[in-house]
């Protein structure tokens, strides 16, 4: 079917491309801006990073955010193995169908809903006005659904027979899921916490209604930043992470540990 | 066969009864919520009568251009965000090569970036003064600066940018499961490339688009960031009224009520998006 190139298409997706890209690099030159403010360019400096270094509240709010997303990852990773392993093993059925339906709901509700209704939620019932801890709960409760498509996607492609296998040659199921099936859908639990990760990091909306004072994430304290006008410190942070990112899927890729799941052999 | 079942319900247990507490519980406050009075601090109080007054309240024909605002934004954005995503995402099935895979990641990397980061590239990039309009002066295409900012267009711009991943990677996934062999029939039964897309591909893809624009709507509807930072103090939105009965001007049970009503539509267009879908692929 590849019957060679079709250049005006070709030509489009470089456009697309361009698109996709444009922002990330405004954001990354500005960041070497030798001016407060992110108008005009003046020149090059590199004045920003030891200035971001210094800075206790920008550190403070990415502090909070890895404190969160470490909890939220932990927690949605979890019990979003459990749920996908479940869902897979179940295939259908009527409990499976109530369970499909929970699952998808939180990615079809608008997250301003989401955030309002987990406010009310700790406010009327804890009396609890944002905390750290209410900020992780709340991500694991969006991040779940996530995990567990990965996994169970996964999931579904084992052989049972592999662990029919373990549990002949004597072993308890405990250890034939610690020592077999954990093992096999590694990769998939392992893509669901980097999504449970990227999607805790870099939520706004939720985190914005469950964040009290000293809880201020670092999305949420560059939002209240640009209403004031944002200085290229926020621009060299962003660089950072971008960087930072931008190797770790490379290399994850590289080395084939982002690659879409190949069909488990069968013995 | 029974120790089997129970042994999956042990593993749903923890998973489910998490949803249940802290999406579904709360989700059956707002309802409860949404029927009280607004006590003197913006809280809540539900001992004073229960009533659908908040929801008479938002069917006023004063709040009617706000409404109209949020489909008009989400409407747009899931246009654009498919008409761009399509063609990219075909594109990279039928002519990646062995480079899909980094291409896909490159389609994904900006994403890995934060969203508000990126809303806020796009104001430097948008405004006045601001890298395009230096392009275009410089360049001479214009001589005075264009608005661009705090328009309409910024707003769906930025918001079309922000959710793009969640249209390409499901039309990607869908155009490449299309067997190529049912598109090399059709042209050998001498349709053309043209009719070959229209009556072939298109239809075998039509999931991949439903998901991509609920993937769009959804999130376009519930976003009160983009328009407020790419669209200005004056640009109001559902999303944006409810933030704000909410974190400032303190009215919790009408701000429940529209969240009420906001979830409400969205399950019932989802609901009837899939149903089509099915009646479709299966009639």
């Amino acid at each position: 079917m590849r019957k060679g190139r079709n250049i005006p298409l070709t030509v489009y997706a470089l456009g697309v491309y361009l698109f996709l890209f444009t922002p990330i690099v405004v954001l990354v030159l500005f960041s070497f801006n030798d001016s407060p403010r992110n108008f005009m360019w003046r020149g090059f400096t590199l004045e920003w990073y030891p200035v971001l270094f210094k800075d206790a509240r920008v550190l403070g709010a990415l502090w909070i955010s890895i404190q969160v997303a470490a909890i939220a990852v932990a927690g949605s990773t979890v019990l979003g193995t459990l749920l996908g392993l479940g869902l897979a093993r179940l295939r259908g059925g009527f409990g499976g169908g109530i369970a499909d339906t929970l699952i998808l709901l939180p990615m079809v509700t608008p997250e301003v809903v989401m955030g309002i209704s987990l406010l009310l939620f700790f406010a009327l019932l804890f009396d609890a006005h944002g905390s750290i801890l209410q900020i992780a709960i709340s991500h694991i409760a969006f991040s779940i659904s996530y995990v567990t498509i990965v996994v169970r996607a996964r999931a579904v492609s084992l052989d049972p027979r592999i662990v029919e296998a373990a549990r002949d040659l004597g072993s308890s199921p405990l250890s034939a899921f610690w020592h077999v099936t954990l093992p096999l859908l590694m990769p998939a639990v392992g893509a669901g916490a980097m999504i449970a990760f990227a999607l805790s990091f870099d939520d706004l909306i939720i985190t914005s209604f469950q964040a009290g004072p000293g809880s201020s994430t670092l999305p949420l304290y560059i939002y209240s930043r640009i209403r004031f006008g944002v200085t290229p410190e926020i621009n060299a942070i962003s660089t950072i992470i971008v960087s930072v990112t931008a190797v770790i899927i490379l290399v994850a890729w590289r080395i084939g540990a982002v690659k879409p799941a190949k069909p488990q052999p069968t013995i | 066969m029974m120790r089997g079942r129970l042994r999956e319900g042990a593993l749903l247990f923890p998973g489910i009864s998490w949803l249940f507490v802290f999406f579904a519980a709360p989700l059956a406050i707002i309802f409860v919520v949404s029927l009280g009075q607004r006590d003197a601090y913006g809280g809540a109080v539900l001992d004073k009568g229960l009533s659908f007054a908040n929801y008479l309240r938002a069917l006023e024909p004063s709040f009617l251009p706000t409404v109209a605002n949020s489909l008009k934004y989400a409407t747009a954005t899931t246009l654009l965000a498919i008409g761009i995503s399509y063609p990219i995402a075909y594109w990279i099935s039928r002519h990646g090569g062995r480079r899909k895979g980094l291409l896909l990641i490159l389609v994904m990397l900006p994403f890995w970036t934060s969203w508000v980061i990126r809303t806020y590239a796009w104001m430097i990039i948008l405004r006045d003064n601001g890298v395009l309009n230096g392009v275009l002066q410089a360049t001479g295409i214009t001589h005075d600066p264009l608005i661009l900012l705090n328009t309409d267009f910024a707003v769906v711009l930025g918001m079309t940018y922000g959710f793009l991943p969640f249209s390409i990677l499901p039309l990607y996934v869908s155009i490449d499961r299309v067997d190529v062999s049912v598109v090399a029939a059709a042209r050998d039964l001498y349709s053309s490339p043209g009719q070959a897309f229209r009556h072939v591909t298109l239809p075998l893809t039509m999931p991949g688009v439903i998901a991509a624009s609920l993937l769009t709507f959804i999130p376009a509807i519930g976003d009160f960031v983009t328009p407020d930072i790419l669209g200005g103090a004056q640009t109001t939105t559902i999303a944006k009224v409810i933030q704000s009965l909410f974190l400032s001007a303190r009215d919790w049970p009408f701000g429940a009520a529209l969240g009420f009503l906001l979830i409400l539509a969205t399950v019932i267009g989802t609901v009837s998006t899939l149903r089509i879908l099915r009646a479709e692929v299966i009639g």
